[in-house]
């Protein structure tokens, strides 16, 4: 039942009446005629609606979430409580300075703390998401070549594997996408990135560990060819928990890289956002850092905008980018250390190769097997199509019936029928067995009654929904009576 | 590292399976020359959750509370209770964009419920799931514009100098790179409006949107109707950008002029979101229907259980839908790379509305209001200071003061008010200028208070504070 639908003419939560004079100065050409369409419902209406929808959800609080390039770790309630502390959410963006030096220091050692263990010797944290972390490390790269006078570097390199978010970042930007082959074992071919590169290249983007799941064990060697060309390189750091404090892409030689703090920092990820993204990038970009960024002067902190970076790309956002969430990754790294990001990589790469060599063992298919595993790995489920007639959707369907959320599916897709499988590090090995357990019971079900799978889910508050018929005929708000719009 | 649960038995054994002799062998395709040894990144040394939690006392401790007058695009508003203590809840907090549909019916409906409120809001068709703040869901709308309207080629907006400045900048950084032309249009000097005279000599012009704030940065109202009819009848799309609280007392883009806005856009954060130093907020973004499918962002849309699943009744259920517009359908021609949102940020707003409801909505637009003329009233009555435009104002006012701006606001915060903010830096023009807000949470003591403070700062004419 919909909010709407509870809602009763007259009711309200009426702790939030306000005592009102009434006095209005407006004409009346200004004003809205009537109440705006909001449900008319009671503060415990309003509680019980909201707290049941809660538990429609799966979670990481709830359930394993072996989400792939997502990170669905478990997020430090400390960090959560103590971001929401009243010094910290009650200062208006626009307040002096000097009443901000709580939250600024913080905001400045998170700067210097990302330089340290990305390697990179500029950080500006003013980036919503991954998404807009790398439009400002494109926007950069561009703004670089401008100012050289290299206007006829009007290409992107990346992967066929890359994430969405890299040839959609490159179109925003007014470039095009040239992709990268890549080879049987995983890694990009050398050939046929030196085929592509030349004097349009702009930059090469870059996933490392890739979303194949390893790492790439020639990325000196790329990064001296796009360098030779004049390219640059940027970093996509949506996997850097696999390679935490061991190896920094600083040292690989990218020139731009984003942080998606809300995968590798441990902030929540608020059923798709907010998180955030800095970028932190290498000495010659560092003119072009995306304003505001905090500095340290004469004792104090303030934010410096764009007066004092003339050749800045400008702002993104209204104020400072998701300070909250900065404020969670910053207690986070405080609290792990150096020692402690270490043994993220440590143990988040040992779960995927437990996760990946259990699974084998149980007769699956893994993408890469010749391969070290990173933080994730492909299971492609090829066989299983063929033999059954069941599909990785399928698969993933049933796993929400198991009471497990489905890994990531169809991604990428150069790999037919995977499961792209993210265990993080804070995951037990029991969960990981319980898991291994569900995936071979499943399988047994796929060989003996697959309609069960092509079904599923049996046990969820709703059986599998008709995405088609969403897209076809649109319904995107809710109207009295039914009805749809679009 | 406090939040891995292996103990070294399940080291061993998981490493046996593996078939590793140590875990060093974890990293072993790594080459040699990229492999940090222990101790090589100079961090601070690990904390314990009661040193952390300490740590960041401290740290809020130095944000010390002003009485807060400043708007200028974020607004210090009261949360009902319930708001935060339901959106917190880990099933929302922690769970990932929805992209299983069937284990995230709880974010779904609220998204969807989410889309409707907005749409009702702005009094148009339909709603995304959010963007990132107002000023890249300015940035987008632009886009989007651009996209389905561009007059024989020709990619220019319209984007007058009443929009706020941030926000302006913030359009050109994302536009900058794709060679669309963004005119900044003048503002009339007695008004503070957009001036019909200064759209004329664009009439003949090929252009793709005009963006009418409303109120706009100053506080004030523009004439919606005038301006959306003369974008219309020159064929240009209208762009609304919009503060949601006023929605609630203001007439609803859709409703300018004849034929209403085409796009509405805006701040998110004066609907439950705390002012937490400029985020996270959340973007809205609203249209017509012949534009849904040039959105950018996530929509969730209501759809049936499968035919051949659900049996005579399918039940209703909610999905993200319409992706092939999504960078991870549609690649490089994506409407936009936009991934993550600010989910969250729409789930806390979802119940403020809801919490609020129509009446209280507009309650606390109407008391913003209200305590905002009170607030320029008493300012008004001390001698040099007077209010800078002569139109009517929503919930911020634009007044004059016969120190420097700069001065007074630093006397002020020694006396614990946010005054205001300066509007020079922005508008050489209006170097003596001061934006003032006073919402629903100023009492009238503390708006005697701020009278006070100013005009014994001005009276004293040296502006420095007392010793």
């Amino acid at each position: 039942m919909l909010i709407f639908e509870r809602s009763r003419p007259g009711r309200r939560a009426a702790a939030q009446r306000l005592h009102l004079e009434g006095r209005i100065d407006l004409p009346a050409r200004f004003l809205r005629h009537g109440d705006p369409p909001l449900p008319e419902v009671s503060e415990l209406e309003a509680v019980r609606h909201y707290t049941r929808l809660s538990q429609l959800n799966y979670s990481v609080d709830t359930q394993f979430y072996p989400l792939g390039s997502c990170t669905m770790k478990y997020n430090p309630r400390v960090c959560h409580q103590t971001a929401q502390l009243e010094g910290f959410l009650q200062r208006h963006p626009l307040a002096p300075a000097a009443s901000g030096q709580g939250v600024l220091s913080c905001l400045y050692e998170l700067q210097e703390m990302l330089k340290e263990v990305t390697g990179m010797k500029g950080v500006s944290l003013t980036p919503m998401a991954g998404a807009q972390g790398e439009f400002a490390g494109l926007a950069m790269i561009h703004a670089y070549h401008q100012a050289r006078g290299d206007h006829n570097r009007v290409e992107i390199l990346t992967p066929g594997s890359a994430h969405g978010t890299n040839p959609a970042t490159a179109g925003m930007c007014g470039f095009s996408v040239r992709e990268i082959l890549t080879q049987p074992d995983g890694d990009v071919d050398l050939d046929a990135l030196k085929a592509l590169v030349g004097p349009k290249t702009a930059a090469l983007m870059l996933t490392n560990p890739s979303t194949l799941g390893v790492f790439e064990r020639k990325v000196e060697k790329m990064a001296r060819i796009v360098h030779e060309a004049g390219g640059l390189l940027y970093y996509d750091g949506a996997n850097l928990n696999a390679i935490a404090g061991r190896t920094r892409p600083g040292d690989m030689g990218f020139d731009a890289i984003h942080v998606n703090v809300h995968k590798t920092l441990a902030t929540p990820h608020g059923g798709g956002g907010p998180g955030a993204g800095p970028v932190g990038v290498s000495e010659r970009l560092i003119p072009y850092l995306p304003t505001p960024v905090v500095v340290y002067e004469t004792g104090s902190y303030r934010l410096q905008g764009g007066d004092l970076r003339p050749d800045s790309i400008g702002p993104l956002s209204a104020f400072m980018g998701n300070v909250g969430v900065l404020l969670r990754a910053y207690l986070y790294l405080r609290m792990i250390g150096e020692e402690g990001l270490r043994r993220v990589s440590r143990f988040a790469v040992l779960n995927a190769n437990y996760l990946a060599a259990r699974l084998a063992g149980e007769g699956f298919q893994l993408a890469f097997p010749q391969r070290r595993a990173t933080h994730e790995f492909i299971v492609t489920l090829q066989r299983e199509s063929k033999e059954y007639g069941v599909s990785a959707l399928d698969f993933a369907k049933r796993l929400l019936d198991y009471g497990f959320y489905a890994p990531t599916i169809y991604f990428p897709q150069m790999v037919p029928e995977c499961l792209l499988i993210e265990p993080t590090e804070t995951e037990s090995k029991e969960e990981l067995d319980r898991f291994v357990e569900a995936m071979a019971a499943i399988r047994r079900e796929a060989a003996e009654h697959p309609e069960v799978l092509r079904t599923a889910p049996h046990r969820l508050p709703v059986r599998r929904l008709d995405e088609t018929l969403a897209a076809r005929k649109p319904e995107l708000i809710w109207k009295p009576g039914g009805g749809s719009a679009g | 590292m406090p939040y891995i649960p292996h103990t070294p038995e399940d080291l061993k054994a998981m490493l046996k399976v593996i078939g590793i002799p140590e875990a060093k062998a974890l990293f072993d395709e790594i080459p040699d020359s990229l492999l940090l040894p222990k101790g090589a990144l100079q961090l601070p040394a690990p904390l314990n959750e009661m040193e952390g939690a300490r740590l960041m006392r401290e740290r809020a401790a130095l944000d010390k509370p002003l009485v807060c007058f400043i708007g200028a695009g974020a607004y210090d508003h009261h949360i009902p209770a319930p708001v935060w203590e339901i959106a917190g809840r880990g099933e929302f907090l922690t769970s990932y964009t929805p992209y299983q549909a069937e284990a995230s019916q709880g974010t779904l409906q609220v998204l969807f419920e989410f889309q409707t409120m907005i749409a009702g809001l702005t009094g148009l068709d339909a709603s995304n799931a959010s963007l990132y703040d107002g000023a890249s869901a300015l940035g987008e709308a632009v886009l989007m514009a651009v996209r389905a309207n561009e007059p024989a080629g020709v990619r220019r907006v319209l984007l007058p100098s009443t929009v706020h400045p941030t926000y302006r900048r913030v359009v050109r950084t994302v536009t900058r790179q794709q060679g669309i032309e963004l005119v900044e249009l003048p503002f009339c000097s007695d008004t503070g409006q957009i001036p019909l005279e200064a759209l004329e000599r664009w009439s003949q012009e090929h252009f793709s949107a005009l963006v009418i704030p409303q109120p706009n940065f100053f506080g004030v109202l523009e004439e919606v109707d005038q301006l959306t009819d003369w974008t219309h009848k020159h064929r240009g799309l209208v762009i609304g950008v919009v503060n949601p609280v006023s929605l609630a007392l203001l007439r609803p883009p859709g409703e300018w002029g004849s034929r209403g806005a085409d796009i509405a856009c805006g701040e998110g954060q004066p609907l439950g979101i705390p002012l937490s130093s400029g985020g996270p907020y959340f973007g809205f973004l609203a249209c017509r229907q012949p534009l849904i499918r040039q959105m950018p962002g996530r929509i969730v849309g209501r759809t049936l259980e499968r035919a051949e699943l659900g049996g005579e009744h399918p039940k209703a259920g909610f999905t993200l839908t319409l992706q092939a517009r999504e960078q991870h359908i549609r690649r490089a021609k994506a409407t936009s790379n936009i991934c993550s949102n600010q989910g969250l940020m729409t789930i806390a707003a979802a119940l403020h509305m809801t919490l609020m409801g129509p009446k209280g909505l507009r309650e606390a637009a109407l008391a913003c209001h209200a305590n905002t003329l009170s607030l320029v009233q008493r300012l008004k009555r001390i001698p040099g200071v007077r209010q800078r435009f002569a139109s009517p104002f929503f919930h911020e006012a634009a007044l004059e003061l016969p120190l420097p701006v700069e001065t007074v606001l630093t006397a002020l915060t020694e006396r614990g008010v946010a005054g205001g903010f300066a509007l020079g830096a922005d508008y050489p023009g209006l170097d003596s200028c001061l934006l003032v807000c006073a919402t629903e949470r100023r009492t009238e003591g503390e708006m005697e208070a701020y009278a006070a403070h100013l005009d014994e700062i001005l009276t004293a004419r040296g502006g420095c504070a007392p010793c």
